[in-house]
């Protein structure tokens, strides 16, 4: 613990005074990770049944964008002393010092509050508390409990990166149900594969900060096994919108496709004593839940190939 | 009158004003535009979007 204090302190030392950029803080809200949980949102928004005019659409998603960024901030803040150890997050506004703590923290928290305010008062209530659970589950759950104390950490936290296609659902039907609940095991199964492969090429960087990811703890072989096992499952899974009825064969067809291509990434990285497989797969993971998702949205476009709205 | 005054503002503190007046731009920029968003989210649920 005493390293984490110590590096630290001598970034923050080291900062700038002249206060943050406006581009600092917009570092805060992880647009990358926001990028696929806007995505994702919207999705289960275009594919829930019903109607939503498209400006409260549009709020919707503007509320999933801002909680999504607001636990960024939160996670960031919280996890500063560990981001300040790992060579991929070092450089992140708050390791580097060019935000104060206390500005990071109130910052996230005035966000998710917002967010939460304007999807209750522009969409419906539980659309809002569907989005207050997921930015309390990956602040108190993921970010404060789980992280750093089992390898588990990003399969039961994951949670908090599948409930957007619910929250996009909701906010059309106002209600949670099993077609949503499919978006939502997509998503969860997905996340422990996606996270696994990073962690596979980067297990000295979490080791180092104490972060007990799978590699670090269970080995890279035994990691790799639970990887395959999670594809494995995603794979029938990834159907489950087509045999809800909720797409059609287009979709179907194609949820194969990426999902058997997803397995033969687990076998290659199963196979690879090396790095390589296990980078490729971690781009491929995202390029798997794109495409899926864009595949959701074009099979349920009325007028698009199968125009399969109800 | 400081030495300061005579020259002027140091590099740093230019840099420090820059920063403060593009921080105060941001939050006013977000500001009026969560006027207007709540302007136009009353409109739509006031004709029963």
């Amino acid at each position: 613990m005493s390293d984490v204090a110590i590096s630290t302190e001598t970034v923050d030392v080291a900062a700038p005074a002249a206060g943050a950029r406006v581009a600092d803080f917009i570092e805060l809200l992880k647009p990358r990770v926001m990028s696929l949980v806007v995505f994702s949102g919207f999705a289960g928004l275009m594919v829930a049944p019903g109607d939503l005019h498209p400006v409260l659409a549009a709020v919707a998603v503007l509320c999933i964008a801002v909680g999504a960024g607001a636990s960024g901030a939160i996670n960031m803040w919280y996890d500063r002393d560990i981001d300040a150890i790992m060579q991929r997050t070092r450089r992140r506004p708050l390791p580097a010092g060019r935000v104060d703590p206390q500005e990071a923290v109130s910052f996230g928290i005035v966000l998710a509050i917002g967010a939460v305010t304007l999807m209750a008062v522009a969409v419906n209530w539980l659309a809002a508390g569907l989005l207050a659970f997921t930015i309390a589950f990956y602040v108190f759950v993921y970010t404060m409990w789980l992280k750093r104390r089992t390898p588990q950490n990003i399969v039961i936290g994951g949670a908090a990166g599948a409930f957007p296609p619910m929250i996009g659902w909701a906010a059309v039907t106002g209600q949670i149900s099993l077609a949503s609940v499919a978006l939502f095991l997509l998503i969860f199964m997905w996340t422990p594969p996606h996270f696994w492969a990073l962690a596979l090429y980067r297990t000295g960087d979490y080791a180092k900060a104490g972060v007990p990811m799978l590699p670090v703890v269970a080995g890279a072989r035994a990691t790799k096994r639970q990887m395959l096992v999670y594809t494995v499952l995603l794979l029938p899974l990834a159907l489950a919108p087509w045999a809800l009825g909720l797409t059609g064969v287009v979709y179907a067809a194609a949820a194969a496709v990426l999902g058997l291509l997803f397995v033969l990434a687990a076998v290659r990285v199963w196979l690879d004593e090396g790095e390589r497989a296990a980078r490729q797969m971690f781009a491929f993971s995202i390029l798997y839940l794109f495409l899926l998702f864009t595949l959701l949205i074009v099979d349920r476009a009325p007028g698009l190939i199968g125009g399969s709205l109800a | 009158m400081t030495a300061q005054a005579m020259t002027g503002p140091t590099p740093h503190a230019t840099e420090q004003r820059r920063r403060q007046r593009a921080r105060n731009r941001a939050v006013l920029l977000v500001l009026l535009l969560l006027v207007v968003l709540i302007y136009v989210i009353s409109i739509v649920r006031m004709g029963g979007g």
